[in-house]
């Protein structure tokens, strides 16, 4: 047994994270997660191995030097963890918060061959929220090179092109269409899992790197991409996003109380709606809501539901086995008290008098054989009709590019059926000196892929940069 | 920061503002429109461009203060700052020669009609125009109109000024032939002239002006079921064909959030008396 070998034991079970209790928390925004102690950070900190060959990196889109940083820690080397984490990612206070890394990083880690792995992005947060407490360090960018370069888009993908393209020695200008920057942290990941303060600070050191940001500026309509290109600027960078809400074509799917989930999202984050009237952004929610969907951007709406008061049911046409949630959300939003039906999508709505929808009807599906995306492709099954009555529907079925830029600039190649820019594995598009990263080129994906693609573009971007007289 | 530059009381109860936006104003065009953010807590608001000058870099809307982000705008006055104003968004009008064009304003969206008029006077056409107001008291830029149109007619609802109703459209297009129809103004307007236009197969363009968020493609809540598809007021309009919109749907849709919108105002009225200031969120440049 253990207690007989000479090594010091390693600790199987990962350092819970304390939470919020469900029953407290589904009645407020405020952060699910609370974060590490000291000491919890240095209990966690110890079981990493150290290993020479880290598996855990080569799983990271952003090749965070993991084993680094977590000595850092280990050795209470704060600002040096931190700085050693910021030297491949300008966001760890996010990626702390929102990275799936139980399929990235954490998944690679030794450890979970024995018991738990390491929790890497529970470290990471640690870090970046002692910084937050105790002050940025900047590091130096290098010499200027003279070249400009414009950023479009001030979310995750935008966010760490821009701050790797000044470390560089480029000037960057960065142009956010809305009235606030962040992208998705703002406008769609709700506040208990990533208080907007927070996508405030990691914007905040991008601004102090020396990115000049330009919010309310929609590329396309006030400069298109050539007119930047001819303006003075040497490259630009495309992160637009995947911002255009899907809807089923259904009868009634323009009744009142149906929303998209970006709609509700936007209204719930960016505009502050769950603080109505205080803010002025209203948000009418009814009392039984049905979310269509099964990713996480349905969680998120059904989440912040219930928050409002609302009793939710997550409907989702495949079973629980496929749902494209992270495991964490589905367990925390279960906690709230969501009900899940599976195996079963809507037909169409019905509504009152005033055009508000009232019921929606529904099918009965079962599990086919797999379909282009290797899932099981949901059958419907005959005569299986049945009504549920709703007052709200937020339908979260996924998102695909903002068509603004395409559309207004001639010779960017993008694939017609879904939306999205045509970029090589380096993030180049069709048009010398244009790269794209991030969902308008990948379609709808996570917070990480989109940054690891603004950091692969911003490489090739500044390779091209140089080369260029 | 974005500096009204200027206030005009157009009447009662209807405002225009020229806001310093040298980007917008270098880009704008007839049939776009700029979304506002009044400041930190407000929404976010969509009004037609109204005017824009390149060389001052100013642009300009109306609006009529209805609801509590209105109202308070109505309490800014020139110098003062409006957080964010994004724009210009939507697609421009289709402006070229398509010969004799009628064309339609109503209530504040006189004001952006103007506009259209101006834009297609110059592109060759000849052009009528139709000036649609409550009363007498809420007729505006009537002087403006003329200058700009070969012919000009107002109608209002009472009849206090001009025709009563929009009737009179009825035995002008069946003496007078028009090549194309672009109206601006109330729902209700838009719908009661385009089906006046569609026995005579006028091609017929109205502006949708539904409840948005965004304003750039991302919520979907502008939606408009045009010839039986889909398509956001936002990036796919704000103009579409008067003959094709479901003018039913558009109403109901631009309701949704009425008794949300009440309430918000009402709160504040009542603050308003209580504290005795306006509460508008001034913002100083």
């Amino acid at each position: 047994m253990a207690e007989t070998k000479p090594k010091p034991k390693i600790k199987k079970e990962a350092i819970e994270m304390p939470k919020q209790e469900p029953k407290v928390r589904v009645k407020n925004f405020n952060e699910v997660a609370l974060g590490y102690s000291e000491e919890q950070a240095l209990e966690e900190a110890t079981r990493c191995l150290q290993c020479v060959k880290p598996q855990c990196v080569a799983g990271c889109p952003v090749e965070v030097p993991i084993p680094e940083f977590i000595k850092c820690i280990k050795e209470k080397k704060y600002a040096e963890g931190i700085a050693t984490i910021k030297s491949k990612n300008a966001l760890p206070a996010v990626c702390g918060r929102v990275c799936p890394q139980e399929e990235q990083c954490q998944v690679k880690c030794v450890l979970g061959k024995i018991g738990e792995p390491v929790s890497i992005g529970r470290l990471e947060r640690y870090l970046a929220d002692w910084e937050r407490d105790h002050g940025f360090q900047l590091p130096e960018n290098a010499k200027p090179t003279g070249k400009k370069v414009a950023v479009v888009g001030a979310g995750p993908a935008g966010l760490t092109a821009a701050a790797d393209l000044i470390k560089l020695g480029h000037e960057v200008t960065m142009f956010e269409a809305l009235h606030l920057p962040g992208g998705v942290l703002i406008y769609g990941i709700p506040e208990f899992r990533l208080p907007k303060a927070i996508v405030r600070n990691e914007v905040a050191y991008i601004q102090k790197l020396g990115v000049d940001l330009r919010l309310g500026n929609l590329v396309g309509r006030i400069h298109t991409i050539p007119e930047l290109m001819k303006s003075g600027y040497d490259a630009v960078f495309i992160g637009s996003g995947a911002g255009l809400p899907q809807f089923m074509g259904l009868p009634g799917e323009n009744l009142g109380g149906i929303y998209s989930a970006n709609e509700f999202l936007i209204r719930v984050n960016l505009m502050k709606g769950y603080a109505f009237p205080e803010y002025d952004t209203p948000l009418r929610l009814g009392k039984h809501v049905v979310v269509i969907g099964g990713g996480n951007v349905a969680m998120d709406c059904a989440r912040c539901s219930m928050r409002l008061g609302a009793d939710v049911c997550l409907l989702y046409r495949r079973s629980r086995e496929e749902l494209p949630a992270r495991q964490e959300e589905i367990e925390n939003a279960e906690e709230e008290g969501l009900v899940c039906k599976f195996l079963a999508a809507p037909l169409k709505f019905t509504g009152d008098e005033k055009g508000w929808v009232k019921a929606m009807e529904c099918q009965a599906m079962e599990l086919g054989p797999p379909d282009a995306s290797g899932r099981r492709r949901p059958v419907p099954i005959k005569g299986s009709e049945f009504t549920m009555e709703v007052d709200t529907v937020i339908i979260a079925i996924g998102q695909t590019p903002n068509p603004i830029i395409q559309r207004t600039t001639e010779g960017l190649v993008a694939d017609p059926r879904r939306g999205t820019i045509t970029v090589d594995e380096n993030g180049k598009t069709s048009l010398e000196g244009v790269y794209a990263g991030g969902d308008v080129a990948t379609g709808a994906a996570t917070v990480i892929s989109a940054m690891g693609m603004g950091k692969k573009a911003a490489k090739a971007m500044h390779e091209y940069l140089m080369s260029k007289k | 920061m974005y500096k009204i530059v200027s206030k005009t009381s157009l009447a009662h109860k209807e405002t225009l503002f020229e806001v310093e936006a040298p980007d917008i104003a270098a880009k704008a065009k007839a049939g776009q429109f700029v979304i506002v953010v009044p400041h930190e807590k407000g929404e976010r608001v969509p009004l037609t461009i109204c005017s824009y000058d390149v060389d001052k870099g100013t642009v300009s809307f109306a609006f009529h203060e209805v609801g509590k982000t209105t109202k308070q705008m109505g309490c800014l006055n020139e110098g003062d700052c409006l957080l964010n104003v994004t724009g210009p968004l939507g697609n421009p009008s289709e402006v070229e020669k398509f010969g004799k064009v009628l064309c339609v304003g109503g209530s504040i969206m006189i004001a952006p009609a103007l506009l259209q008029v101006k834009a297609m006077k110059e592109a060759g056409n000849h052009v009528t125009t139709v000036l649609g107001c409550r009363s007498k008291d809420f007729l505006f830029m009537a002087d403006e109109a003329k200058a700009l149109s070969d012919k000009v007619y107002v109608a209002s609802d009472d009849g206090s000024i001009g025709y009563k109703g929009l009737d009179f459209l009825k035995d002008l297009l069946k003496t007078e032939k028009f090549d194309r129809c672009v109206v601006l103004g109330p729902v209700v307007m838009m719908r009661d002239v385009s089906e006046i236009t569609k026995p005579y197969g006028i091609p017929t363009i109205i502006t949708v002006t539904p409840i948005m968020v965004d304003g750039m493609g991302m919520c979907g809540v502008c939606r408009v079921t045009v010839g039986g598809q889909m398509k956001f007021g936002c990036i796919d309009g704000p103009e579409f064909d008067g003959h094709q919109v479901d003018f039913d749907e558009l109403v109901q849709r631009q309701r949704l959030m009425l008794p949300e919108e009440r309430l918000s105002s009402m709160l504040w009225e009542m603050h308003k008396e209580h504290e005795g200031g306006c509460k508008c969120g001034r913002n100083k440049a």
